[in-house]
């Protein structure tokens, strides 16, 4: 309150070329919004790319979305939200001169973060421990026992195994079934082996097609992938949208899960940055309403950093659906 | 401090900005809350019952939940219009991107004809081109 007496002579707060505080307020905040609409459309292209591929395979949407709990996702946005009301109560507490409500408020904004954060932890940790992760790193098996390591072992198993027609006939096949067996990121590990034998009905066609091709497993866990194939086909979820595939192998899993884990981990990567960042931005307004420097005329920092919270809020709200509600 | 629910209790203030009372803030925070129970609890209809309206449902929830964080929260409703348009104009680019882009994806079918699409299971003509890449070089 006292800020706010001598705020009527020369306010400290206000930049000298800006009439008043008003204009001042103005002008931050266009600018704030300007930001955010950027960032609105920093994450458009992320929709895009989340849209193209539930397009062109909703199968792999909605098999993977199981693998995210729901309850968790849920769990956040409420942690998000309520977050989003101390955040708008306390750019009010600014805007009234409430001191110590303001700090209180901002630390509960703070905290929401860290719960969130934390939640956001475990979902990954867990995506981690069942190598649901992007890209390469995609290790994740249906029914998940040695086909595991299977496909990265193939690759630098290929080199020093050029034997003859006879000695490759067994672990030809048994690639052709792994591959077939574990269809994410097997197929993509070994393309040439699964496009050749993507039927997997005639494995003397292909083993004498691919002497060379189809060397590589001959690595000590070839024996244990047999079984796999025979249990995987019935073991997949009820519901699963046909393709264009035929054929009963895509009951399982369907091919390139890792495709919606990329997606899953770009979006929800960029808006946990995005949260990091926001945490730092009110501890920084925090520091500085300690010190005392916020008031009626002067609380644009608290406003524009509570403008970017409730933009994360924003683009959590649509995420959430997007990525764990699929059905 | 309960008595400042408006403007007007900063005694003449030269006062910024529009305050929000508590009582609004608390009625945007419930329905945002009730909004997302909602959206879950929408996912335990069967799937046949909403069919292809279930991304729609959880669209639209998710469109209210934002408008209002983004009148009440985020204080558009009070604000020069300026910001808003900014807002909108950048959510209908992101629309329009991502519609240009699903129009687009439509235009292209998997297998125009049946089996030649090259990550079809079962594509037959596949097998001669496969031992290519290991000898090519």
């Amino acid at each position: 309150m006292a800020e706010a007496a001598h705020a009527h002579g020369h306010d400290p707060s206000l930049q000298h070329h800006f009439d008043n505080p008003e204009q001042q307020f103005d002008s931050g905040k266009l600018g704030m919004w300007l930001f955010l609409a950027t960032e609105v459309l920093l994450f458009g292209g992320l929709f895009v790319a989340y849209a193209v591929y539930r397009a062109n395979h909703p199968e792999i949407f909605v098999y993977a979305h199981q693998f995210l709990d729901k309850r968790l996702g849920g769990i956040n946005t409420l942690v998000l939200i309520c977050s989003s009301l101390t955040m708008a109560w306390g750019v009010r507490a600014a805007q009234l001169g409430q001191q110590r409500l303001l700090k209180i408020l901002l630390s509960l904004t703070i905290l929401g973060g860290f719960i969130f954060m934390g939640i956001k932890y475990v979902e990954y940790k867990q995506k981690w421990e069942h190598g649901l992760l992007p890209g390469k790193h995609f290790t994740h098996k249906e029914g998940g026992h040695a086909a595991g390591e299977k496909a990265p072992a193939a690759a630098p198993a290929a080199v020093p195994a050029p034997s003859g027609a006879t000695a490759t006939q067994a672990p030809a096949t048994t690639t052709t079934t792994g591959a077939s067996a574990a269809p994410g990121p097997a197929a993509r590990q070994a393309p040439e082996a699964t496009t050749s034998t993507g039927a997997s009905a005639a494995p003397a066609v292909t083993t004498s097609a691919a002497p060379a091709a189809a060397t590589p497993a001959q690595a000590p866990g070839t024996l244990k992938l047999e079984p796999s194939l025979i249990k995987r086909a019935p073991a997949g979820p009820s519901g699963l949208a046909p393709t264009a595939r035929a054929g009963a192998e895509h009951e399982a899993a369907p091919d390139k899960v890792w495709i919606f884990f990329g997606i899953y981990f770009l979006m929800t990567g960029l808006h946990a940055i995005h949260v990091l960042a926001g945490m730092t931005a009110i501890g920084w307004t925090l520091r500085k309403a300690t010190l005392g420097a916020f008031g009626p005329t002067y609380f644009t920092p608290v406003d524009l950093v509570g403008l970017y919270w409730h933009l994360v809020d924003l683009i959590w709200i649509f995420l959430f659906p997007l990525l764990y509600l699929i059905h | 401090m309960a008595h400042h629910d408006h403007p007007p209790a900063l005694q003449g203030h030269a006062h910024v900005g529009h305050v929000v009372s508590l009582r609004l803030l608390f009625a945007v925070w419930g329905a945002l809350m009730v909004l997302t129970i909602v959206t879950v609890a929408v996912t335990y209809i069967p799937a046949q019952l909403l069919g292809p309206f279930t991304l729609w449902v959880a669209l639209g929830i998710a469109g209210i939940k934002a408008s209002l964080v983004a009148l009440y929260f985020m204080h558009l409703r009070w604000d020069r219009p300026l910001n808003g348009i900014i807002m909108a104009i950048s959510i209908a680019v992101v629309i329009l991107f991502v519609g240009g882009a699903l129009t687009d994806t439509a235009e292209y079918q998997g297998d125009m004809i049946p089996g030649y699409a090259p990550d079809m299971a079962g594509a037959q003509p596949k097998p001669a081109g496969a031992p290519a890449p290991a000898p090519s070089p």
